[in-house]
């Protein structure tokens, strides 16, 4: 099972990077489907054996990210008629070279830190930690509102694939990362409330600072 | 040093023609043509060099020392590679970044041929080369440092000795598909540049030699065939090829090997178009992120 855990790990961190380089929305959020798949089968490998959580755990958020939320922003897509992220405040290039810094930096800082339980993987902390960061990162560097629910869905799978490390020992970081979960799931419809609302005809959140109380 | 070793490098300057024309027969039999013959690799090659060259009085002896120096240089740099497990003929510690070298003075001297001609079109051609260039040759220093590392000698033959007998899968497949993609920017293929083009606006490699002939070309084209070869070698060595018994069987796969990356060559230039000029970088810049993965999985 190790190396299948490995392999899953830097499939992992390659969806991480092909997020920071992809312009178009669609394939975007079929990359961070294929994420959430893949971290489905996670708890699983990771223990090499199927308890009845894991398996539980495993399902239900390769069903909700595979499925539920690709199925949500490609609506949210459709309706909007946007197709990919015209002017980034990152470039694509740039991002790519920031990410593979950061990629070195989880690996450095996953290497020292302590952990009060033997993790599956030396794989996966690291690769965790990376996906936390990418999240945050396309939060912070895209400017479109569908591009930062999917990095708010891809911060989340950071946090799942770190829980993995502690699973079996503390079972209330899952039902974190489960109510997470959820959170995402409000924060889509919450797009989609924004966009049935039909009061702008853009989804640019820079744009939004606008709105603040005491702008003109 | 061992006889056995000079076999590869023979058998390369001997079979290195036959690539293009393997790439064109996949390209031909995906598009429901029969291609060219075989032996057209050859043919093309011997006719090239009976013929007597034309030179502009503007050139200088840089125009005409460009193919023969990129020749030369191939033929260093297949001295150090190893094919199928077995040992280069030539074999030092750190002779990697020797192959690193070698490949960019090839390319400095192309690069200066072309723009030794005084065109401004060339002059376009090289400034493109040279661009890429900037993102291909960290990308594959990175890599050849990352098998360095992992299998802790600093010479290619050890290295690829090292590789063929069993090693961790990840890596094989994260540097296997950067060294594809060098493979397919350094010799010019389809996602990066296409060889059939004779679009000017958008030519790389086609443009800086359009003022070769004769005998020149004759070098350039073989050159390139080694240049396939080459870097076709440093992919092929990824595969665990190590456990066959024999010398000749591990250097028979090999040279297949690097067979099978022209077929897989052909039916990428089959199905994928080529991209945007202002988006080969960000391919490119993706090859040296895979290979930095690399380097980082072995360092942790």
């Amino acid at each position: 099972m190790q190396s299948g855990t490995g392999s899953l790990l830097i499939f992992l961190i390659l969806t991480d990077l092909l997020l920071l380089g992809s312009s178009r929305l669609r394939n975007a959020i079929r990359i961070a489907a294929a994420q959430g798949v893949a971290l489905g089968l996670l708890p699983w490998l990771a223990h090499g054996h199927l308890t009845g959580s894991a398996l539980l755990l495993g399902a239900g958020s390769a069903a909700l990210k595979g499925v539920v939320f690709p199925a949500l922003l490609n609506r949210a897509l459709r309706e909007i008629h946007v197709r990919r992220e015209i002017e980034p405040l990152i470039g694509y290039i740039p991002s790519l070279l920031i990410g593979t810094g950061v990629l070195a930096a989880a690996f450095a800082f996953g290497a020292r830190l302590p952990l009060p339980w033997e993790s599956p993987s030396p794989l996966l902390v690291p690769a965790g930690l990376f996906t936390l960061w990418t999240g945050l990162f396309l939060i912070m560097a895209r400017g479109k509102a569908i591009t930062q629910v999917l990095g708010y869905i891809v911060m989340e799978n950071g946090i799942f694939a770190l829980g993995m490390a502690v699973v079996e020992a503390m079972p209330l970081l899952v039902e974190l990362g489960v109510l997470l979960d959820v959170f995402v799931a409000v924060f889509v419809m919450g797009i989609l409330v924004f966009h049935i609302n039909r009061e702008f005809d853009h989804i640019d959140a820079d744009q939004l600072d606008a709105l603040k109380e005491g702008a003109p | 040093m061992k006889l056995a070793s000079w076999l590869h490098p023979i058998l390369a300057v001997a079979l290195a023609p036959l690539l293009p024309v393997l790439i064109q027969r996949v390209k031909a039999l995906f598009a429901g043509r029969c291609g060219p013959p075989w032996g057209q690799g050859y043919r093309d090659l011997w006719k090239l060099l009976r013929k007597g060259g034309t030179y502009s009085r503007t050139t200088t002896w840089v125009f005409r020392a460009g193919p023969i120096v990129q020749f030369a240089c191939l033929l260093v740099a297949l001295l150090v590679v190893p094919a199928g497990g077995l040992s280069a003929p030539v074999a030092f510690d750190g002779d990697w970044i020797l192959l690193a070298y070698v490949l960019g003075l090839g390319r400095f001297f192309t690069v200066s041929a072309a723009l030794d001609t005084g065109s401004s079109f060339e002059g376009m051609g090289a400034s493109r080369e040279v661009q890429f260039a900037v993102f291909t040759e960290p990308a594959l220093l990175i890599g050849l440092a990352a098998l360095a590392r992992e299998t802790q000698s600093l010479s290619l033959s050890p290295i690829y000795a090292e590789l063929a007998t069993g090693w961790e899968l990840p890596l094989r497949i994260l540097l296997g598909a950067g060294f594809f993609i060098l493979y397919l920017a350094e010799n010019c293929r389809i996602p990066v540049d296409d060889p059939n083009t004779h679009l000017e606006l958008t030519m790389i490699h086609e443009v800086m030699v359009l003022d070769h002939g004769a005998v020149d070309f004759g070098f350039i084209q073989w050159g390139s065939a080694l240049k396939l070869w080459v870097l076709g070698a440093l992919w092929a060595g990824l595969l665990p090829l190590g456990t066959l018994p024999g010398p000749l069987t591990r250097l028979a796969a090999g040279a297949g090997g690097i067979l099978a990356l022209a077929v897989l060559t052909g039916i990428v230039e089959s199905v994928t178009a080529r991209v945007r000029l202002l988006r080969v970088p960000q391919l490119l810049v993706g090859a040296g992120v895979l290979c930095t993965l690399g380097l980082l999985l072995t360092i942790r």
